[in-house]
């Protein structure tokens, strides 16, 4: 505080260490700032811990937990100790030495004892298709006492000597895999040792990715377009009227999202409302096929979102001052030039917010595809869904999962650099 | 005396939750199904029988036809359910992954009493029922008279409903590109029959609608939407029995499957589900189900106490076979299922 | 404010597209939602037009089951749950976001954001086998914490995006004044801000209130929820009751939303209220 009393310094002395006096007050200064800062971001961190820490409990922990399965599957690995251990010296050429057939017949004999062996066959056949039957087989053989030696029975199956089984062993041998994440973009491993595409007929995620971000930005645009003018339409209306239109914003959104994809159903099916009308009207010569379309999908999602993007657009044109139009129109600015200059920036905020959300949120969609999109029309949740619930394939499901995760918060990240959102406040 | 059974048989109950605590249950049997006319059936053919006879109290639960709960509960080792209704192709999953308990058939029913493909390792039959091609004769002036007129668009013309799912649709390929019944697993075996099989489809790919959820294809043909459907022959009875519909069900073709019933990991009352187990396929009450609901019985010596007004709807009615049938193969499912379903989704996204 | 003071036949044109198009888009957004009433007084049970017969058969099924009632009910507990913690803790995260200062802001909101991108399949499951460990799965307690995750980004962003608008020297006008900070919040900031706190708590209720996979996973057959039962009902059958449901949950928030207008307009009338 010394520094801040130049009384008590005789002039000359200050003269001679003015530079050094400003100095230091400008250190306590900034001093007294960095302190004042402190607290104030201790006051923030204190507002946002509770939320914080109950979303690392109760969704960061599980998620972690899941998402790592796209990583770590010990499957193979616990199954198959001994051959691990034989392959561990193979360079992936041609066929491993003997001691590696006798190694796996030993440890199937064991999972078949153990039980486990058709969780391998399982785990196997996801990675080098057709080995279910084979193992099976296998362990039958070694399970039946024929007096032959393992080593013979594993030989006399020519599965195990083809030249792609056992690279995919060796890796499936390693706990922690690349094999899902890899097998999320349509790509694997080649037996020597560099990545490749998947054949064509197998290749599908990443196609099912683009359609998930076509479809999501098609109808994020959509509700902008619809939502924008409504919202200022409300905004700008009288409490009365607004409040009715509100209302009529709000319904939709208390209907089941379930109840309102059946209702698209029952209007958009060939002898359904919209044909109907179409017909009607005379815009249509025949009937269309909106039903299973992509543009049913875009139609019916469109409404369902519309409120997430209007709203938050909305509650941010209800906190702008009607008098800063006023002054732009006393200015002098023409209508188009103030809404232009001034209330679009202001808005801006809002039409992000509610793009964002809508933009998210159609990426997870998949009962409305699966009930209104075609075959073509299937977003990549319904994938997940189905390796969650039908095929049991969690790791296939975390790995699609991450892929999707990482590539929304690039998407995020490129977005809010370019548009500065930094500056506005939203992230 | 029953009043007074009932109530003793409570306190002892009760005294058991008290002393060894809820897990150790052994009278409440909890059975998960998929809920609907289905499950009310089961209600009155099997779950209120049993528990008259035992004692038991059984405690329904729905679920959404889905293994992935049942697979969580078996990882945490919180398994609130002694039994689970399934489809053949879950089975067969939930067996491999290890989630199902392999059945000691020698505390239910001898194994070669059943009908074949109908008693797997991990899951008993409950009923059969057939994939069958409905359609609406209003609609519909030719009537088909096989499931493989799916294929004939030029005799009948518009959009078919098939399931989103490769089994079924791949068999009717090849029988439809004139592989005999007989040999269609052995053809589908290869790459070449699967390529074969994908070909056929290709030439219809156009006019097919998919359908996910059972209570679809009804939908789509009251609405309309399609001129012909594959459907679980029960739904369509249903909605000519109880909605009044004009539809009409082809048999010729059919595909027989069975609908499971498999005991999780780690399920709380093993024994009390083993004697549910023996209870429903005790012939006399296996075919039970039949006065309930369209689907029959799965065990071979069943078929004399199938009610006779109920026999003439089930699948595996002798008219209904003479047209020409296919016992779906639940071990080519299990060995294949997977590449095939990878196969096919792989090939609608195309 | 549509027009300008001296609006010009120009602005006139512009003003009246806008209703138009206000207009149309009302009606898309009301169509789909009014089609089930109709459906729901369907004495057939199929989803089409025209109608076989006019019956109350299955709102006779949604009010006079306990299992509907039940799960209406579990519906509300859950939803309401989620509603008062998302909005109360969302919005106290985006105060504190909202601040420049607070370290790591670029990397808590994409955080932050992150359960509204992960497959809800996988929320599902994730809380599933977590919970169960910790004793929460078949619980409220669950339910609601899950809910709470998927709920809160929507309050977080909303409410984020009305404070982009707030002067930030208006609370130290107030701290000037006197006011503590818990009376500035409430007197000055919340009534600039609640347009966004209140389209957050909408969107949070509606989240859990529709939500139904995450309950598939997480609730016995006692949390059975709405959707739940909607869900069971399609798989058997695209079943008319669901739109009975459906209308009458809409007469329900008509209801309520007009009633808290009257509220709120009693409120403003009298004198002293905010």
């Amino acid at each position: 505080m010394s520094a801040l009393q130049p009384s008590e310094v005789d002039r000359p002395a200050l003269a001679r260490g003015r530079s050094a006096a400003a100095d230091a007050d400008r250190k306590s200064v900034s001093a007294a700032l960095r302190r004042a800062e402190f607290g104030d971001r201790l006051r923030s961190l204190l507002l946002a811990a509770p939320l914080l820490v109950l979303l690392a409990l109760s969704f960061g922990i599980p998620i972690v937990l899941l998402l790592s399965r796209a990583v770590y599957d010990p499957t193979i690995a616990d199954a198959l100790p001994r051959t691990a251990a034989a392959l561990s010296g193979w360079n992936g050429q041609g066929l491993p030495a003997d001691d590696a057939f006798t190694a796996l017949a030993s440890d199937l004999k064991d999972d078949q004892v153990k039980g486990t062996a058709y969780e391998l066959a399982k785990s196997l056949n996801a990675r080098l298709p057709g080995a279910r039957s084979q193992v099976l087989k296998t362990v039958r053989k070694l399970g039946d006492d024929s007096g032959q030696p393992p080593l013979e029975i594993m030989k006399s199956v020519p599965f195990w000597s083809a030249p792609s089984t056992w690279p995919a062993i060796q890796n499936g041998t390693r706990s922690f895999t690349s094999f899902y994440l890899l097998s999320a973009l349509d790509l694997r491993w080649n037996t020597d040792g560099g990545i490749e595409r998947v054949p064509p007929e197998q290749a599908i995620f990443v196609q099912v990715f683009l359609r998930t971000f076509l479809v999501a930005a098609a109808v994020t645009l959509a509700t902008l377009i619809l939502g924008f003018p409504l919202a200022y339409l409300i905004a700008n209306l009288p409490k009365g009227p607004a409040a009715v239109l509100i209302v009529a914003v709000l319904l939709p959104f208390w209907t089941s999202i379930l109840v309102r994809t059946a209702a698209w159903t029952v209007l958009l099916q060939k002898f359904g409302l919209v044909n109907d009308l179409l017909l009607w009207v005379g815009v249509a010569s025949d009937r269309l096929d909106l039903m299973y379309s992509r543009m049913g999908l875009i139609i019916a999602m469109t409404h369902i979102q519309l409120p997430f993007t209007l709203l938050p657009i909305y509650s941010v044109m209800r906190t702008i001052q009607p008098s800063q139009m006023k002054a732009a129109y006393s200015l002098g600015a023409r209508p188009f030039t103030a809404f232009r200059r001034i209330y679009l920036p202001q808005v801006f905020p809002g039409v992000m917010a509610g793009c964002l959300l809508t933009f998210i949120l159609c990426l997870g969609y998949y009962i409305t595809p699966a009930l209104i999109g075609g075959a073509s029309d299937q977003l990549i949740s319904n994938f997940i869904a189905n390796y969650v619930n039908v095929e049991l394939n969690w790791e296939m499901a975390a790995a699609l999962s991450f892929i999707l995760l990482v590539f929304t918060l690039a998407l995020f990240g490129i977005f809010a650099r370019i548009l500065g959102l930094d500056r506005l406040k939203l992230v | 005396m029953k009043y007074v059974r009932t109530h003793l048989f409570a306190l002892a109950a009760a005294t058991a939750v008290m002393t060894i605590g809820h897990s150790a249950i052994a009278d409440e049997l909890s059975i998960m199904a998929s809920g609907g006319a289905w499950q009310d059936a089961q209600r009155k053919a099997w779950f209120e029988p049993f528990g008259k006879e035992t004692g038991a109290k059984i405690l329904e639960q729905e679920y959404l036809g889905d293994l992935g709960k049942v697979k969580a509960m078996v990882e945490t080792g919180n398994v609130p359910i002694d039994l689970v209704t399934v489809e053949t192709a879950t089975v067969l999953q939930g067996c491999d992954a290890g989630i199902l308990e392999r059945l000691d058939y020698s505390k239910i029913a001898p194994r070669d009493k059943f009908i074949e493909g109908s008693a797997l390792d991990c899951g008993v039959g409950l009923d059969a029922y057939g994939d069958i091609l409905a359609y609406d004769p209003t609609v519909l002036k030719e009537a088909p008279t096989s499931v493989l007129d799916l294929f004939d668009t030029t005799k009948f013309p518009g959009k078919r409903a098939m399931r989103k799912f490769p089994a079924q649709n791949l068999e009717w390929a090849l029988m439809a590109d004139g592989v005999a019944p007989a040999d269609i697993y052995k053809v589908l075996a290869t790459p070449e029959g699967v390529e074969r099989a994908f070909k056929k489809l290709d030439t219809i790919k156009k006019d097919i609608v998919w359908w996910d959820a059972g209570a679809q294809p009804a939908q789509l043909l009251a609405s309309k939407e399609v001129v012909m459907t594959t459907a679980w022959n029960g739904r369509i009875q249903n909605a000519i029995d109880t909605d009044g519909k004009p539809f009409k069900i082809v048999w010729n073709n059919q595909i027989l499957e069975y609908d499971m019933i498999a005991i999780p990991k780690g399920a709380k009352s093993p024994d009390l589900a083993y004697k549910y187990l023996a209870f429903i396929s005790d012939p006399k009450n296996n075919a039970k189900l039949a006065s309930y609901i369209t689907y029959g019985p799965v065990r071979t010596d069943a078929a004399s106490f199938v009610a006779a007004d109920a026999l003439p709807k089930l699948p595996n009615a002798p008219d209904h076979l003479s047209g020409g049938y296919l016992v779906a193969d639940t071990e080519f499912w299990g060995d294949y299922g997977e590449d095939l379903v990878k196969r096919f989704n792989a090939w609608l996204a195309q | 404010m549509l027009l300008s003071p001296y609006p010009t036949t120009g602005d006139r044109i512009r003003v009246t597209l806008l209703w138009i198009w206000c207009g149309l888009v009302i009606l898309f957004l009301l169509v789909p939602i009014l089609i089930p009433v109709p459906l729901s007084f369907n004495s057939g049970a199929f989803f089409i037009f025209p109608l076989e017969g006019l019956s109350t058969r299955w709102y006779e099924v949604v009010l006079g089951t306990q299992r509907w009632q039940s799960a209406i009910g579990n519906s509300l507990i859950v939803a309401f749950g989620t509603t008062l913690i998302a909005t109360t803790l969302g919005t106290l995260t985006a105060i504190a976001l909202s601040d420049e200062k607070f370290p790591g802001r670029r990397i808590v909101m994409p955080l932050l954001l992150s359960p509204l991108i992960v497959p809800v399949v996988i929320t599902a499951v994730g809380s599933y086998l977590f919970y169960a460990r910790v004793g929460l799965a078949s619980s409220y307690a669950g339910i609601i914490l899950a809910h709470t995750a998927l709920a809160s980004p929507f309050v977080v962003v909303t409410v984020g995006a009305s404070l982009t608008g707030f002067d930030r020297n208006l609370m130290r006008a107030a701290a000037i004044s006197g006011a503590k900070p818990v009376t500035a919040f409430f007197r000055v900031m919340l009534p600039l801000i609640l347009p966004g706190v209140l389209s957050g708590a909408a969107f949070a209720f509606v989240t859990s209130f529709d939500e139904v996979v995450v309950v598939q996973f997480l609730a016995s057959a006692s949390q059975r929820t709405m959707p739940l039962e909607m869900f069971i009902g399609l798989r058997e059958k695209l079943s008319p009751a669901i739109t009975a449901a459906a209308t009458l949950m809409m007469a329900l928030s008509i209801v309520l939303l007009v009633v808290a207008n009257l509220l709120a307009r009693r409120g403003l009338k009298q004198p002293g209220a905010a």
